[in-house]
C-alpha cells in the first residue's frame, strides 16, 4: 500500500487536532523513543514490525500487570487519515486490554499503514473479518464523556493517546 | 380529547418538566444541533453518504428474512450463537437463560435502547442478578430510577449540580465529587471495580453484518470494550433492524452517524467485533499467565429482537421508521424537544420525533398518542436525517391513525357542520375544529365583523377552550369581511404588456385573514410587470393534515391540482405567500397525487419572494419596488427554511438596500394550530420566547420585524410590541 506523504501529514494534523501527541521514528530509535513517552509502569503487546521493545516496557504481561500498568503499548494494524483513527486489531495477546485499561495508550502504527479514509479501512477490515473472523476497534482520540456536565477525558477508556509513528 | 381535566393534567406536567430539566435539556441539544450543523456542513460528500445510507437500508430491510439467516450461519460458524426473539418476554426469558447457565451474580451493561425497549435489567433482577449500566449516563439514569430522556445521551436532562446531589445521596461519600472531573473519576472507579469482577456483558449493536457476523458498536467511554472483553460472556441485543447485509455497507453509517447525533466526526471507539473475540480472558488475579498463554474461551449470544418490527415491516407507512440509526439529530433539531426532552417529548422508551414511529410499532397507538401531538410538522428535522426518514409523516400517520381508533365520548354534534371532513367519527374536537379551518374562515368572512366581536367574547372563548382546547391567552385571528378573491375580482388588472402571469394562490389565511399581505403581493407583482390572476382555489390541505386527517387533506390536493393545471397549461407561474402551504407542494403531495402532476406543480410553484428574486435575476426594475435603508429584522418560516427557501428573501431585501438581520431559532414555537391549543400554550410561548430574545438583544431591538409564515407573523405579534409584517408588505409599492 502507497502511503503518500499528503495522507500522512493528513493523518498527523487530524491526531494535533484531537489533541493526540504522535512521534514519528524509526526502527533503530524506536526503543528510545518509546522510552521518553511512556509512563511507569508499562506493558506491551509483542509487536508484529521488526523493532525491540525498551526495558522499560514489560512485554506480554499478565491481567494483575496489566491492572497495575500506566501505559499500554500495541501494535495498529493501520491508520486513519482524515479522522487520526488507529485500528486496533482483538489478538490473542490482549491488544484490546492493553489499549483499554492503562491510563496512556500508545498505539505502534506503520506510516506505510495509514490509509487515506475510513471507506479504504473498513474495506481492508472486511476481508480479515470474513476470513479469519477477526475483530478490530476504530479508536479515534482518548476515551471521553459528557455525561457529567462537561466534557472529559479518560472515561473507562485511556485519558491520553500517543501515537507512534513507524518508518520502516 | 380536549377535556379540561385532562388538559390541566397535561400542560402541568409540560409545565413541570420545563420547569425542572427544561434548560438542562436546552443547552445540551442546542449544543449538538449547533455541532451537527457544522460537522456535516465540512463533509464533503454528506448528500451522497445519506443516499446510500438510505439505500442500504431500504435493501436490508426489504431482504430481512434472508439476511438474519446469512447472519445465522456467519454466527454459528464464528462459534458463537443467534437467538431471534419474537418479543421481550422472549428475548428475556433467554437471556436470563444464559445468565443462570453460566451462574452469573453480576451483568454489566453498556448503553442499549432496545434492553431499555425489553425491561431486561428488571427481569434479570427478579433473578436476584445485580444488573449495572456502566455508561455513565445510563448509570445516573439507573440510580436515580429514572429513564432515558434522549435517545443517545441518557441523562441529558439533568445538570453537573443534579448529578452530584444524586452521588451524595447515594452513596454519601467522605468527600463528594463536585466538578466534572470528579464526578467522572467517582463514576469509573465505582463502575470498574464492578466490571472487573462481573459474570456476563451485555451490550446493545449499531450495526450488525450478515456476510461476516461482525457487530459495530459505537461508543465513547470505553464501557462497551470493557464489558464485551472482561467477562468472559457477551449478549448482544439488537432489534432485527439493526442487520446490514456486508461489512462493505458499514462506512457510509459510520461517517454519519456521530456527526449526525453529537457532531463529532467520529466517536472515539467504533468497535467491529466478530464474536467470539481472540482476545484474552482476564482475571485480574493472575499474576502468573502471560495474557498470550490465557485461553480466549469465549461464549457469544446475539440476541435479535423482533418485538414488532417484523410487522413494522410490512407497514408501507411504518416502515421507514426501521431505517432509523437512533443518532438522536430529530430530537436535536426539534424545538419542542429542545424544549420539554424525552420525558415529556418520549414514550415508553423512544424519544423525540421518530419515538412516535417507534413507540406505535413496538408498543401500540396508545404509547405513541400520547406524546405524538408535540410534533408539530415543522420539519427542521428532515434534512439532518442521516437515512433521510420522513419523520413529520411519521407523525401524521400516527396522528391519523389515533384519530381512527377508538371513539370517545364526547360531544361531536357541537362542531358537526362545521367540519365537512373525511374523518371518522372519533376524531377529538379539537383536531377537527382546527383541520376545518378553512370552512370556519369562509363562515367568519362571511359574517364579519360580528364573527369577530362574538367570538371574543368571554363566554364564546370559555366555550371554545372547553369544547375545542382553545387557549383562552391566544388572540383570535380576525377575519376579513371582504376575501382577497373577492377584493381581486372587483378590480381590473392593469399590467399592459406582462412579462409573465402569475396565479396567485390564495391560502386560507391570506385570503380570508390577513389580506393585506395578498394585496401587496398583487402590487409587487404587477409593478415588476407580471399579469395577476387571483381565482379561488381549495385550501392545500394543511390544516387537516396537521391534525392527522390524512383523508381529509389528500382531498384537497386533488382539488388543489385540479384548479390549477389548467393554469399551469396555460404558462401561468402558481405564486404561493404561505410557505406551509407550498410546502405542501413540494412534500406531502408527492404521496397524493400521481408522480407526474406532482412533478408538474412543483416545476412551476413559486414562494413569492423566490419569485420575487427570480424576476429581478431576469431583469425586472428594483426600482419599481420599495427599497429603503431601514434596519429589519427577518425569520424565515421552518418549512421554507427546510426548502432552502429563505435566502431569496434576505437576498431581495438586502439588494432593495435593507439592513437584514435573521433568527436562527428553528421554529417560533407556533406551528400553526399547535400555540392556540390550551395543552401546549406554555410550550409554545416557551419556545417563542427563543425568538422574542433575539429580536429583543440591542441590535434588534430597534429592527422592523418581518417574518414569512403565517403562524410566526402571530407568534411574534404576540412575543414583541412592534406588529411584524410579511416582508412582501414591506417591499410591495403602496
Ligand atoms: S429518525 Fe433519522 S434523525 Fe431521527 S434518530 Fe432516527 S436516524 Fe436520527
Amino acid at each position: 500500500m502507497a502511503t503518500t506523504t499528503t495522507t500522512l501529514s493528513t493523518f498527523e494534523d487530524a491526531l494535533d487536532s484531537l489533541g493526540v501527541d504522535c512521534t514519528r521514528t524509526t526502527v533503530e530509535a524506536f526503543a528510545t523513543t518509546l522510552d521518553g513517552i511512556v509512563r511507569d509502569p508499562a506493558v506491551g503487546v509483542p509487536l508484529p514490525f521488526n523493532i525491540e521493545y525498551p526495558e522499560s516496557v514489560a512485554v506480554d504481561p499478565t491481567a494483575a500487570d496489566l491492572e497495575r500498568a500506566a501505559t499500554g503499548v500495541t501494535p495498529a494494524s493501520l491508520g486513519v487519515a482524515n479522522y487520526g483513527s488507529v485500528l486496533l486489531p482483538s489478538t490473542a495477546d490482549g491488544t484490546e486490554p492493553v489499549s483499554l485499561y492503562p491510563e496512556l495508550h500508545v498505539p505502534v502504527v506503520r506510516a506505510s499503514d495509514v490509509v487515506p479514509g475510513l471507506p479504504e479501512a473498513i474495506d481492508h477490515f472486511g476481508e480479515v473479518a470474513g476470513d479469519r473472523a477477526e475483530s478490530t476497534i476504530v479508536a479515534t482520540g482518548p476515551s471521553a464523556t459528557a455525561d457529567m456536565g462537561a466534557l472529559v477525558l479518560g472515561a473507562h477508556g485511556p485519558e491520553t493517546v500517543h501515537v507512534v509513528m513507524l518508518d520502516e | 380529547m380536549s377535556n379540561s381535566t385532562d388538559t390541566d393534567d397535561k400542560a402541568a406536567e409540560i409545565r413541570r418538566l420545563m420547569a425542572t430539566e427544561g434548560s438542562a435539556i436546552e443547552e445540551n441539544t442546542k449544543g449538538f444541533n449547533e455541532k451537527r450543523k457544522q460537522a456535516v456542513t465540512g463533509l464533503e460528500n454528506y448528500e451522497e453518504l445519506r443516499t446510500r445510507a438510505r439505500e442500504i437500508k431500504e435493501d436490508a430491510i426489504d431482504r430481512l428474512p434472508e439476511l438474519i439467516e446469512d447472519l445465522r450461519a456467519s454466527i454459528e460458524e464464528n462459534g458463537g450463537h443467534l437467538y431471534l426473539a419474537d418479543d421481550a418476554a422472549d428475548a428475556n426469558r433467554y437471556v436470563r437463560e444464559v445468565v443462570a447457565e453460566e451462574n452469573a451474580d453480576r451483568v454489566v451493561k453498556s448503553k442499549s435502547m432496545t434492553t431499555e425497549e425489553l425491561d431486561v435489567n428488571d427481569a434479570l433482577e427478579a433473578d436476584g442478578i445485580d444488573v449495572v449500566e456502566t455508561d455513565l449516563g445510563e448509570w445516573v439514569v439507573q440510580l436515580a430510577d429514572e429513564t432515558p430522556s434522549h435517545l443517545i445521551a441518557p441523562a441529558i436532562h439533568r445538570s453537573r449540580e443534579s448529578i452530584a446531589d444524586l452521588f451524595a445521596e447515594t452513596f454519601d461519600p467522605e468527600d463528594p465529587p463536585e466538578t466534572a472531573d470528579e464526578l467522572t473519576g467517582f463514576a469509573r472507579e465505582r463502575l470498574g471495580e464492578l466490571i472487573r469482577d462481573a459474570d456476563v456483558g451485555m451490550t446493545g449493536a449499531n450495526f450488525v453484518t450478515a456476510d461476516t457476523g461482525t457487530m459495530a458498536l459505537v461508543t465513547s467511554e470505553g464501557n462497551a470494550r470493557k464489558c464485551a472483553v472482561t467477562p468472559d460472556t457477551h449478549i448482544a441485543v439488537a432489534g432485527v433492524e439493526k442487520v446490514v447485509p456486508s461489512t462493505d455497507d458499514l462506512s457510509p453509517f459510520l461517517e454519519l452517524l456521530a456527526r449526525s447525533g453529537t457532531g463529532q466526526d467520529l466517536t472515539a471507539y467504533v468497535s467491529l467485533l466478530t464474536p467470539p473475540v481472540d482476545s484474552p480472558t482476564l482475571d485480574f488475579d493472575d499474576d502468573e499467565t502471560p495474557l498470550s498463554e490465557r485461553d480466549s474461551d469465549r461464549e457469544f449470544h446475539l440476541v435479535l429482537v423482533d418485538n414488532g418490527r417484523m410487522a413494522m415491516r410490512e407497514d408501507d407507512q411504518l416502515r421507514e421508521t426501521l431505517y432509523c440509526i437512533r443518532c438522536g439529530q430529530c430530537s436535536n433539531s426539534c424545538a419542542n424537544f429542545q424544549h420539554v426532552g424525552g420525558h415529556g417529548f418520549g414514550g415508553e422508551t423512544y424519544s423525540g420525533g421518530i419515538g412516535t414511529g417507534w413507540e406505535a410499532g413496538v408498543e401500540g397507538l396508545d404509547t405513541a398518542a400520547e406524546f405524538n401531538d408535540l410534533c408539530t410538522g415543522c420539519s427542521r428535522c428532515v434534512n439532518g436525517c442521516p437515512t433521510k426518514i420522513d419523520i413529520p409523516w411519521i407523525n401524521t400517520v400516527v396522528r391519523d391513525r389515533v384519530n381512527r381508533g377508538e371513539a370517545p365520548e364526547g360531544t361531536d354534534f357541537l362542531v358537526e357542520g362545521l367540519t365537512p371532513d373525511e374523518e371518522p367519527g372519533g376524531l377529538d374536537i379539537d383536531k377537527r375544529l382546527f383541520g376545518n379551518f378553512e370552512t370556519l374562515a369562509k363562515l367568519g368572512s362571511a359574517t364579519a365583523p360580528v364573527s369577530n366581536w362574538l367570538a371574543d367574547t368571554a363566554p364564546a372563548r370559555w366555550a371554545l377552550e372547553r369544547v375545542a382546547g382553545v387557549d383562552t391567552r391566544r388572540d383570535l385571528p380576525e377575519f376579513e369581511r371582504e376575501t382577497l378573491v373577492d377584493w381581486f375580482d372587483r378590480r381590473a388588472s392593469t399590467v399592459p404588456d406582462p412579462t409573465r402571469e402569475v396565479v396567485l394562490y390564495p391560502d386560507v389565511y391570506t385570503n380570508h385573514v390577513q389580506v393585506e399581505r395578498g394585496k401587496a403581493a398583487v402590487r409587487a407583482l404587477e409593478a415588476l410587470g407580471v399579469s395577476v390572476r387571483v381565482p379561488s382555489v381549495p385550501s392545500s390541505g394543511r390544516a387537516p393534515l396537521s391534525q392527522g386527517m390524512i383523508a381529509t387533506a389528500e382531498d384537497h390536493a386533488h382539488d388543489v391540482y385540479g384548479r390549477l393545471a389548467e393554469h399551469i397549461d396555460a404558462g401561468r407561474d402558481v405564486v404561493v405567500i404561505e410557505p406551509s402551504d407550498l410546502a405542501m407542494f413540494d412534500r406531502e403531495y408527492e404521496r397524493f397525487l400521481p408522480e407526474a402532476s406532482v412533478e408538474r406543480l412543483q416545476a412551476h410553484s413559486y414562494e413569492i419572494m423566490e419569485y420575487v428574486y427570480g424576476l429581478l435575476e431576469n431583469g425586472a426594475d428594483a426600482a419599481a419596488l420599495r427599497g429603503g435603508d431601514e434596519a429589519v429584522a427577518y425569520h424565515a418560516h421552518c418549512q421554507q427554511r427546510t426548502l432552502g427557501l429563505d435566502a431569496h428573501t434576505v437576498t431581495v431585501l438586502e439588494d432593495l438596500g435593507y439592513d437584514v438581520v435573521t433568527s436562527d431559532v428553528e421554529c417560533c414555537g407556533m406551528a400553526g394550530s399547535f400555540g392556540y391549543k390550551s395543552d401546549y400554550y406554555d410550550l409554545s410561548m416557551d419556545v417563542g420566547d427563543d425568538l422574542a430574545e433575539q429580536f429583543t438583544a440591542t441590535d434588534t431591538r430597534d429592527r422592523e420585524v418581518v417574518a414569512s409564515g403565517t403562524s410566526c407573523l402571530e407568534q411574534l405579534d404576540a412575543l414583541l410590541s412592534r406588529r411584524p409584517t410579511h416582508p412582501i408588505q414591506l417591499v410591495a409599492p403602496r
